[in-house]
C-alpha cells in the first residue's frame, strides 16, 4: 500500500456510519425555510375548505341554512352531513372500531366539532362565509366528568349506538360504555393483596393534553375525473394507511389513490389518524372537479384533532415489609370523548398499557381498564409515548414512590430491591409481555453515581429541617423515575391497524456509480431518518452516508408500511433497512468473488469492501462491485443490485432509562425550579448519537410541559379551555431546564442491528421525573399524591392545605 | 383566525387620523403595533371597517425631557422603550418592565400608546404608568386634553378615551434622582400576561420612606393605583408589621377573575407577595 491509500479507520469514518454524531441532512432545507410542507403546495384552480364548528358541547342540530352564505361571490359549495350521506361518508370508521361522524348528523358531541365544510375560492371568503351560516341547536345536557359517565341518568350521548350492547371489544354495560379490557391474572391478584404485609391504593390521574406540533393538520386532494385518480397531499405519519383507507371508504382503487405525505412539521400521535378534514377536502375535489386545501388553524388543532392521555388509573400495590412487591392491581377509566378514535392497533383498545408492571418483578398482577364517552373531542393518540406506555408509566412509577414513602423506604432502594435482575432476561412480565432484554441494577447506580444521589438526600433532609424552622421559604424536590417502554409495533401475530399487519419495508437501489436511492415504509415528521436510516445502510454496505438519498411518505414509490409513530420505525423499519441491505451486500459478495476471481467464501466483509481472506490488498470496494454488478455481473446471474425487504418482528423492544429530577420550590408562589435533570436512556444500539440526544431533549422539553402545566380542560358546559397558546403551555427556551444525558447500551437481542427506538422514552420518563420530584418534595409536610398539572397555583394549593403558607 | 374585510388607512398626521375617526366613527380603529387588535380581528371578536395605521404619524415618535417631566409619543416602541439612555438614565423601571412585555419581536412591534390605550388589564404598562403618576395626552377633534392614567382605566377595555380621540404622548413626573423601584411579575412562561404583578417606586430618607407609589396589573379588570398601601408605606421604615399591613391593604382592593393562571384567591395573594418583593428590592436600590 502507499501514503495515498485511505487508512480503516480512514475508511470507516468516510463512512459516517452508525454510531456517527453525523448533522441531520434535513436541516440543511430546514433551517433555511426550504422545506417543502403541505400547505407550501398550490395547484391550479384550488379552493379552500374550512368548517364551521359547534359552539355547544352537547346539542341537536335542527337546521343549517346556507342561502346567505352562498350568496357572496367566490363560495362554490357548503357540505352538511345530509350531503355526505350521499356518498356514505356522514360517518367514518375509528382505528378503534368505533364510528365518528364526519359532518354533525343531527347532533354534535363536543364543542367545535365539524358542522359543516365551505369551500371557497380562497380562506377569506371561506371564513365570511362561515360568519353568515345560520345552524340551529337545541342544547342537551353535558357531560364532562367521566366518573359521571356511567351514572344511570348520565344523558345518552351517543344514540347511534342504542341497543348494540356489544362493542367493538367486547360488551357494554351501560349506553355510556365503550369497552372493559382485563388482563392478568385476577384470583391470584386478589390472593396476593389478600396475604400481603402491606398494601397502597392511589387513584393518579393523567389529565388530558394535546401533542400540539408546530404544523396542525392539514391536506390537499385534487381529484382528476378524467382518469378518476385521487392525489391527496397530506400531513400523514402513515400514508400507506391513509391511501388504503382512503380506497376502502371511496372505493377508488388504490392504485389511482396517490397519498404524499411531504414535510411534516411534528406528528407526535396527532397526524395518525384519519380526520373529517381529510374527508371533506376529497368529497368537495370529487363535487368540484378542483383541488381543495384545508388547513387547520391552531385553535382547531387543540380543541379537535387528538388529545392525548386523559386516564384516571386506580393504583393498588401489595408488598412485604421489606419493600418486595407482591401483586400490582391497577382499574383504569379512560375519558375517550365523544368517539372512540384511540390510535391504537385494532386488538389493543387501552394500548399496551399492560406494561404497567414496569421495570419490576410482579409475580401477579391484574388490570381492568373501562373506556367511556363524554361531551369532550374525541382522540386519545399516543403523544410521543408507544400507546398508552406513558400512562403506565407514570401510573407504577407513582405507585412505586406511594409505596416507598408508606413503607419508609427510599424510592431509588424500593426500586433497586424489585427491579428484574439481568439474567431474568427474556423475561416474561405478569401482563404478558415478554421483555427482550435489560440490566437496569447497571443502569440505575450509573445514574445514582452521576448526580451523587445519597448527597441529594442529605441537602434535602437538610433542608427540610431548615424549612421546618422558618429558614426558608423553599422545598426541594428529587424525583425517581425507572421506566420500561415498550416499543416497535408490531408483531403480525398480535398488531394490526384495521386489518393491516404491523410490518415495515426498505427499498435499497444502488446506482451504477455506488450512490444510492432508498425508500421506506416509515415517514419522518423531524425524527432525522434521512440522516439515519442512511447511517445504517452506509454501515451495512459500505457506501458512504453521504452518497445515500432516502426519501419517504410517497406511496407511488415507497414500499408499503405502516408509518412512524410509537417509536416503531428504528425497531421495524430500521430491521426492514438492514436486511435488505444485507440481501446486497449478499449478491455483491458473489460479484465480488467473481471480480477477484475466487470462492465467495474466501472473501471477508471490511467496512466498505469484500477482501480476500489472509490477503487483504486483493480486494473490491462496494463501488467497484456496483459497477460491475450493472456492467459485467458474472455469469448466471442478473444484472442489477437492489433489493426489498419487508420486516414483521418476532417481538417488540423494551428500551428503558433512569431519569432524575431535582427541583425547588417556592411554596409562596407555588413556583417549582427544576435545578437539575438527568436522563439515563439505553435505547440498546446507538445509531446516531446526536440524534438521540436531539430526540431525548425534545422528549423531555414535552414530558416538563406536560408535568407542569400543559393541559387541555373544560368547564361544566363543555366549554374547552386553553385551546390557544395563550394558555396551553408550550415551553420557551427560557423555561425549559437544562437537560444532561446519558446512556448504557443493552442491544435488542432479536433486531437485526440491536436497535430499540428512542424517540418516545424521555416523554414516557420524564413525566414522572417530574411529578414525582413535586410529590417528593412535600412528602415530608404529609401529602402523599398530588395530581398533575403541577402549575404553580395547584403547586401553592397544595403548599396551603398542607399549613406551608402559616 | 381569519379576519373579516377592512380598508387600511395610514395617515401621516395626528389631525389627519383625528379626521378619520371622526369621519367613520364606530366603524374606525387606530392602529398601533397590533399585538392586541390584530389577534382580536384574527377571532373575529373586532371587526373594524376601517384600521388607521399610525405608523406613519412622525409626531407620535420619539422621547424627550421637558424640565421635571419625560414625554414619550405614543407610537414609541417597547424595544426603543428598553433601550433608550434617557429612560436608562431616569426612569429605569420602564426598561425593567418592558422587558417583561412578552418578548423582543413583540416588543419590536408593541408601543407606549397601544399598551396604555388599549385598556387590557393584562397589560404591564398602565399600571406601571399610575405607579409613575403619568398623564395621558390626548388629541381629538376639539383638540388636546390630559388624563391621569390613575382616572384613565374604567372597566376592561373600556378607557377615558372617546371614539374619536388618540393618545399622542404619555407624560411622567421624572422621579427623584437615586429613587428606588422594582416591577415583579409573576407568569407562567415568556410573553405571558401577569398572574399578578406590582410596581413600587420608593424614595428613602435614611431608614424612613419619604414617597413611596405602588400599583398592581392583572387583578382586577382595570390596573390597581394601591393609594391605601401607598399610604401605609409613606413615612415608614419598611419594618415587617408595616409592610403586611400594606400588602393587606393592597391585596383588599384586588378582585383579580380566576382564569388558566388560577383562582382569585391566589391571584390576590401572589399580589401581595410580589408586592412584598418589589418593596424589598426598591428599597435595596433606594438605599443602595
Amino acid at each position: 500500500m502507499n501514503d495515498m491509500t485511505p487508512s480503516r479507520e480512514q475508511r470507516e469514518a468516510a463512512l459516517e456510519g452508525m454510531g456517527c454524531k453525523r448533522k441531520r441532512v434535513e436541516d440543511i432545507r430546514f433551517t433555511q425555510g426550504k422545506g417543502k410542507y403541505v400547505d407550501d403546495i398550490k395547484m391550479p384552480g384550488m379552493l379552500h375548505g374550512d368548517f364551521v364548528r359547534s359552539p355547544y358541547a352537547h346539542a341537536k342540530v335542527t337546521k343549517i341554512d346556507a342561502t346567505e352564505a352562498l350568496k357572496i361571490p367566490g363560495v362554490i359549495a357548503v357540505l352538511t352531513a345530509e350531503d355526505l350521506k350521499g356518498v356514505n361518508l356522514a360517518w367514518m370508521p375509528t382505528l378503534a372500531g368505533d364510528v365518528q361522524m364526519v359532518l354533525a348528523d343531527g347532533k354534535v358531541l363536543y364543542q367545535n366539532q365539524e358542522v359543516a365544510f365551505v369551500v371557497a375560492e380562497d380562506r377569506y371568503i371561506a371564513d365570511d362565509a362561515i360568519q353568515l351560516i345560520e345552524v340551529e341547536y337545541e342544547e342537551l345536557p353535558v357531560l364532562v366528568d367521566p366518573f359521571k359517565s356511567m351514572d344511570p341518568d348520565a344523558p345518552v350521548l351517543r344514540p347511534d349506538l342504542e341497543g348494540k350492547m356489544e362493542g367493538a371489544h367486547g360488551p357494554r354495560k351501560h349506553h355510556n360504555h365503550i369497552f372493559n379490557w382485563s388482563v392478568g391474572d385476577e384470583d391470584a391478584t386478589d390472593k396476593a393483596f389478600a396475604e400481603a404485609e402491606v398494601t397502597v391504593k392511589e387513584m393518579i390521574s393523567y389529565h388530558r393534553t394535546h401533542p400540539s406540533p408546530l404544523e396542525t393538520c392539514q391536506c390537499l386532494a385534487s381529484m382528476d375525473k378524467v382518469n378518476g385518480e385521487l392525489t391527496l397531499y397530506g400531513t400523514f405519519q402513515a400514508p400507506h394507511v391513509i391511501r388504503t383507507v382512503a380506497s376502502l371508504l371511496s372505493t377508488i382503487p388504490e392504485h389511482k389513490i396517490h397519498v404524499i405525505a411531504p414535510d411534516v412539521g411534528g406528528g407526535f400521535g396527532n397526524k395518525v389518524g384519519a380526520y373529517p378534514g381529510y374527508i371533506c377536502s376529497i368529497v368537495a375535489s370529487i363535487v368540484t372537479g378542483q383541488p381543495v386545501k384545508w388547513v387547520e388553524d391552531r385553535m382547531e388543532n387543540l380543541s379537535t384533532t387528538s388529545f392525548a392521555r386523559d386516564y384516571h388509573m386506580t393504583t393498588e400495590i401489595a408488598a412485604k415489609k421489606d419493600g418486595t412487591v407482591t401483586g400490582l392491581k391497577v382499574h383504569v377509566l379512560g375519558d375517550h370523548g365523544g368517539f372512540d378514535a384511540c390510535a391504537d392497533p385494532s386488538k389493543w383498545p387501552a394500548g399496551f398499557f399492560n406494561i404497567v408492571t414496569g421495570s419490576y418483578d410482579f409475580p401477579v398482577a391484574h388490570l381492568s381498564v373501562d373506556g367511556v364517552y363524554t361531551n369532550k373531542a374525541p382522540g386519545g393518540v399516543a403523544y410521543r409515548c408507544s400507546f398508552r406506555v406513558t400512562e403506565a408509566a407514570y401510573c407504577i412509577e407513582r405507585g412505586m414512590d406511594v409505596l416507598a414513602q408508606k413503607l419508609g423506604m427510599d424510592p431509588a432502594d424500593l426500586r433497586l430491591k424489585n427491579f428484574i435482575k439481568a439474567e431474568q432476561f427474556p423475561y416474561n412480565s405478569a401482563l404478558g409481555w415478554e421483555y427482550d432484554s435489560g440490566d437496569y441494577h447497571t443502569a440505575m447506580h450509573k445514574a445514582m453515581d452521576a448526580i451523587d444521589y445519597r448527597g441529594l438526600r442529605e441537602e434535602q433532609k437538610a433542608k427540610q429541617e431548615a424549612f421546618k424552622r422558618g429558614e426558608t421559604r423553599e422545598i426541594m424536590g428529587i424525583g425517581v423515575c425507572f421506566f420500561t417502554e415498550i416499543v416497535g409495533a408490531g408483531p403480525s401475530k398480535n398488531c394490526d391497524i384495521l386489518g393491516v399487519a404491523m410490518f415495515d419495508s426498505a427499498e435499497i437501489r444502488i446506482h451504477p456509480t455506488g450512490s444510492v436511492i432508498s425508500r421506506m415504509g416509515s415517514k419522518s415528521q423531524g425524527q432525522g431518518h434521512e440522516t439515519t436510516w442512511a447511517q445504517i445502510i452506509a454501515t451495512e454496505i459500505g457506501i458512504p452516508a453521504a452518497d445515500i438519498m432516502v426519501e419517504e411518505g410517497d406511496t407511488d414509490t415507497a414500499p408499503y408500511g405502516l408509518g412512524t409513530y410509537g417509536s416503531r420505525s428504528t425497531p421495524v423499519a430500521g430491521a426492514a433497512i438492514a436486511l435488505a441491505a444485507r440481501k446486497i451486500r449478499a449478491k455483491a459478495q458473489m460479484i465480488a468473488a467473481h471480480m477477484l476471481e475466487v470462492s465467495e467464501f474466501d472473501l471477508e466483509w471490511d467496512i466498505d469492501g469484500f477482501q480476500v481472506k489472509g490477503n487483504p490488498e486483493a480486494r473490491k470496494s462496494m463501488k467497484e462491485i456496483a459497477w460491475a454488478a450493472y456492467n459485467a455481473p458474472p455469469p448466471g446471474i442478473e444484472p442489477g443490485l437492489e433489493a426489498v425487504s419487508y420486516y414483521d418482528p418476532p417481538n417488540m423492544t423494551y428500551p428503558f432509562g433512569a431519569y432524575f429530577c431535582v427541583m425547588d420550590i417556592d411554596v409562596d408562589t407555588g413556583v417549582a425550579k427544576t435545578r437539575r435533570f438527568y436522563a439515563l436512556d439505553d435505547c440498546g444500539t446507538r445509531i446516531n448519537p446526536m440524534i438521540i440526544e436531539g430526540q431525548v431533549h425534545g422528549g423531555l422539553t414535552e414530558a416538563f410541559a406536560i408535568a407542569m402545566g400543559q393541559e387541555i380542560s373544560y368547564d361544566e358546559m363543555g366549554n374547552v379551555m386553553g385551546a390557544s397558546f395563550m394558555d396551553f403551555f408550550l415551553p420557551t427556551a427560557v423555561e425549559t431546564p437544562h437537560w444532561e444525558t446519558d446512556h448504557t447500551v443493552t442491544p435488542s437481542p432479536h433486531h437485526p442491528i440491536g436497535a430499540k427506538g428512542v424517540g418516545e422514552s424521555p416523554n414516557v420518563g420524564g413525566v414522572p421525573a417530574f411529578s414525582n420530584a413535586v410529590n417528593d418534595a412535600f412528602g415530608f409536610l404529609g401529602s402523599t399524591h398530588i395530581q398533575m398539572p403541577h402549575d404553580a397555583w395547584r403547586v401553592w394549593q397544595v403548599a396551603k392545605n398542607l399549613g406551608a403558607h402559616g | 383566525m381569519i379576519p373579516g374585510e377592512f380598508i387600511y388607512h395610514r395617515p401621516s398626521s395626528v389631525a389627519e387620523a383625528v379626521s378619520l375617526l371622526v369621519s367613520h366613527g364606530d366603524e374606525a380603529r387606530p392602529l398601533a403595533g397590533g399585538h392586541s387588535l390584530i389577534p382580536m380581528m384574527k377571532l373575529r371578536m373586532a371587526a373594524p371597517e376601517h384600521l388607521i395605521d399610525l405608523s406613519g404619524v412622525a409626531d407620535l415618535k420619539g422621547m424627550q425631557e421637558v424640565g421635571d417631566t419625560i414625554v414619550i409619543g405614543a407610537m414609541t416602541t417597547q424595544h426603543e422603550l428598553v433601550n433608550s439612555d434617557l429612560l436608562i438614565a431616569k426612569l429605569p423601571i420602564i426598561r425593567e418592565t418592558s422587558l417583561m412585555i412578552a418578548d423582543p419581536q413583540i416588543r419590536y412591534m408593541g408601543t407606549i400608546g397601544g399598551n396604555v390605550a388599549n385598556g387590557d388589564p393584562g397589560n404591564d404598562l398602565p399600571g406601571l404608568m399610575q405607579c409613575l403618576n403619568a398623564v395621558y395626552v390626548l388629541a381629538g377633534p376639539d383638540g388636546e386634553r390630559e388624563v391621569a392614567a390613575r382616572d384613565f382605566y374604567e372597566a376592561a377595555y373600556f378607557t377615558a378615551l372617546a371614539p374619536e380621540e388618540l393618545v399622542t404622548a404619555v407624560k411622567i413626573p421624572t422621579p427623584p434622582a437615586g429613587h428606588g423601584f422594582a416591577y415583579e411579575k409573576l407568569k407562567r412562561k415568556v410573553g405571558d400576561y401577569a398572574t399578578a404583578a406590582a410596581a413600587v417606586l420608593v424614595t428613602m430618607s435614611g431608614d424612613t420612606v419619604s414617597s413611596c407609589s405602588v400599583a398592581l396589573t392583572n387583578v382586577a379588570d382595570t390596573p390597581l393605583y394601591a393609594a391605601q398601601a401607598s399610604e401605609i408605606l409613606n413615612g415608614s421604615t419598611l419594618d415587617a408589621d408595616t409592610v403586611t399591613r400594606a400588602v393587606a391593604a393592597a391585596e383588599a382592593i384586588t378582585m383579580p377573575a380566576a382564569d388558566g393562571r388560577g383562582p382569585a384567591e391566589y391571584r390576590t395573594k401572589m399580589a401581595g407577595v410580589m408586592l412584598e418583593r418589589a418593596l424589598a428590592r426598591a428599597a435595596e436600590r433606594a438605599k443602595g
